[in-house]
């Protein structure tokens, strides 16, 4: 058998006669070099806190030897948040892929169209107004309301086809009246209710424990699935739908599944740790330039996500070393606000 | 856009803006938790004495009312000059992060240097205003082209979304410090005292002249930069002003409320559709309408969440933010 060049080096997995991928090595050295790093990143900063651990000290409490002090500082309070930080920055990322791929524009990210807005609206209604506080209905309520938004943010764009910028405005405006929402409600509320909710408001992992985790991994991990069986599905869409119907794609059944799924991996995080923002419109785009891939890579994204978060979360946790306990989420605003402005000015200066 | 009407149907829809402001005056002085009739209201404002009429007006109404007027003209006209200087029909102080920008330097000044009061923290809020509005200005017009409205909006966002995330960062790690800042920065006309405004006033007169002396010529700066010039304009000097004009408003606007949003982008769309693309015209309309619309909203949110109160910059912007969304709806996002 001949091989082919397709211009980049890369492997090939066979399995049997049906399964056939071809991998990128570049792409594959990159996610192995962002995962080493994020599992490095996450054991450093499990060893952070009131009382401190090396990093030996926490290897060993997870492989199961050492003090069973340790092992519960380690396995009951810390692993949870560490594996919270690292799922939840995955599924930012393949959320953040999915739709800028969507949109076909690097700014169409959930963050910055409103649709984690409206899950964290819904979940503010839900927690100060019906004063529900399970995880199941927290879930429930994030997802329909970030799908509702999404529904209202697509409809209020639509004028003989959704454009990209006006996608964006629309976004920002009706983020602008669900902030304004949330605000009201908290104003409203009893005081302790308006503290836990601020802090919810601003996206931290700090809460989240083994109860609080166990349910979000297994939607996670159920979304996930849907996005990669409806991958192959979304890079033919990005070639335009009557490419993808040439190529034996329901081009809308296909948008839907993802639409919904896209939209449910920000609503998973923000109802288990609040709106943490700016990670799904980053890691999409930093993947696609430090893994030099064509397109945006919903596989490259998860592991950069991942990464940006523990990372952040690391930021927070170190300083919490020194001053107090900072929200991750507002260490993800500041840095990917930065990004940001950074790839305006780039695309300014790109567009004549 | 439609038919520009004649000067006469323009007076009188002055006079109509103008009667309106003339009626949310009194009904702001006497709506509140504890509405008062009308001629208990025009007794305590013309006889100051123990009444409980006299001391609620002249206390709690009275300076929220001029608040209001004050914070509604500056946001209004800020949100007109910024948008003919940019000449983006989307632009707004809040939008583009000119209110987090002044608010991020007062936070500083607060707490670094140890500004207490107004008079004080002012200042920052106007180098903050100054520069998140050149900024963004920069940001926008980076390139060869000019700005398209929507890198500059997401520009703003993007500012302000760091400029507010740090914010918040440090009032987290310094609680005692920031103490005082937790009641500010909600886009409230309550917050300040009539002193306070008072203290503000001159500055907000400044810009609001300023922007008057400018109308002229940014109806020139319209037309393009090269055309102005050679009409007689002058391009450089007229954004330099206006900018500053902006600066003054907006900054002296968010050191009083902490930012009305969504006030400068909606009230001169809405007066444009009825006076058409002159400037002049437009300032004119925006500076009577603006505060009839913080007065209502300030009304409103008195009156539909008793006895509670919602502040007038939450309800600014559920009534603002879907006139943006009507505006990219249109065909073109010019209308400049």
């Amino acid at each position: 058998m001949t091989r082919i060049d397709f211009g980049y080096a890369h492997h090939e997995l066979r399995l049997g006669r049906s399964v056939a991928i071809r991998l990128r090595t570049r792409s594959i050295v990159v996610n192995v070099v962002l995962a080493v790093l994020t599992l490095a990143l996450a054991l450093v900063a499990i060893g952070l806190g009131d009382y401190p651990l090396s990093p030996g000290e926490v290897v060993a409490a997870l492989v199961g030897r050492g003090e069973e002090f340790h092992r519960m500082i380690v396995v009951e309070w810390r692993l949870p948040v560490l594996i919270a930080a690292i799922v939840f920055g995955a599924l930012l990322g393949v959320g953040g892929a999915v739709f800028q791929s969507l949109t076909r524009n690097p700014l169409g990210s959930p963050d910055i169209i409103g649709f984690d807005a409206g899950a964290y609206t819904a979940v503010t209604v839900t927690m100060l107004m019906f004063q529900v506080r399970d995880y199941w209905s927290i879930a429930a309520a994030a997802i329909l309301g970030g799908l509702l938004t999404a529904l209202a943010v697509y409809v209020l764009a639509y004028r003989r086809g959704v454009q990209g910028f006006r996608l964006i405005i629309v976004g920002i405006g009706v983020s602008a009246m669900l902030g304004s929402v949330n605000s009201y409600l908290i104003t409203r509320a009893e005081v302790e209710d308006a503290i836990m909710v601020g802090f919810w408001s601003a996206g931290s992992l700090g809460r989240v424990d083994w109860p609080r985790l166990a349910p979000s991994l297994v939607l996670a991990a159920l979304t996930l699935l849907a996005v990669a069986a409806l991958s192959p599905a979304l890079r033919q869409l990005e070639l335009g739908d009557d490419a993808a119907l040439a190529q034996g794609v329901n081009a809308n059944r296909a948008r839907v599944g993802l639409l919904v799924a896209g939209v449910a991996t920000g609503a998973l995080v923000t109802a288990a740790a609040g709106p943490i923002g700016f990670i799904a419109l980053c890691a999409p785009q930093i993947a696609q330039r430090v893994a030099r891939t064509p397109g945006v890579s919903v596989t490259a994204a998860a592991f950069m996500g991942a990464a940006l978060l523990t990372a952040a979360q690391f930021a927070s946790l170190a300083i919490a070393q020194f001053y107090r306990a900072i929200p991750v989420g507002l260490i993800t605003v500041c840095l990917g606000g930065v990004y940001l402005i950074w790839l305006l000015i780039r695309e300014t200066r790109r567009a004549v | 856009m439609s038919v520009v009407p004649p000067a006469g149907r323009k007076l009188l829809g002055l006079l109509l803006v103008v009667a309106a402001l003339a009626v949310v005056i009194p009904a702001s002085l006497a709506i509140g938790a504890n509405p008062l009739p009308l001629a208990d209201v025009w007794r305590g404002l013309w006889h100051p004495d123990d009444s409980e009429a006299s001391i609620i007006v002249w206390t709690l109404r009275v300076p929220r009312t001029i608040l209001a007027i004050v914070a509604g003209m500056a946001a209004g006209v800020a949100g007109a000059l910024i948008q003919a200087i940019t000449r983006n029909p989307l632009a707004d102080p809040g939008i583009l992060g000119v209110d987090a920008g002044a608010g991020f330097a007062v936070t500083i000044g607060v707490g670094f240097f140890g500004a207490t009061s107004i008079d004080e923290f002012i200042w920052f809020a106007f180098l903050g205003a100054m520069a998140a509005t050149v900024a963004v200005y920069l940001i926008g017009s980076a390139g060869r082209g000019a700005a398209s409205p929507v890198q500059l909006v997401l520009a703003g966002v993007a500012l302000g979304a760091v400029l507010g995330g740090i914010a918040t960062f440090l009032t987290l790690i310094d609680e005692d410090t920031f103490a005082r800042l937790r009641t500010w920065g909600l886009g409230s006309v309550t917050a300040a005292t009539l002193e306070e405004t008072m203290t503000v006033l001159p500055f907000l007169t400044l810009g609001l002249a300023l922007a008057l002396v400018v109308a002229g010529s940014l109806n020139a700066v319209a037309l393009g930069d090269d055309l102005a010039t050679s009409l007689g304009a002058s391009v450089l000097r007229t954004r330099i002003l206006g900018i500053v004009a902006v600066t003054l408003l907006a900054g002296g606007e968010t050191a009083l409320t902490g930012g009305i949003a969504f006030v400068g982008l909606m009230v001169p769309h809405v007066v444009r559709w009825f006076t058409g693309p002159d400037q002049r015209w437009i300032l004119a309309f925006t500076i009577i309408t603006a505060p009839v619309i913080v007065l209502a909203a300030d009304i409103l949110g008195r009156v539909i969440a008793r006895p509670a109160e919602i502040q007038v910059g939450i309800l600014t912007a559920v009534i603002g933010a879907p006139v943006l969304i009507m505006l990219v709806r249109r065909r073109t996002a010019s209308g400049l």
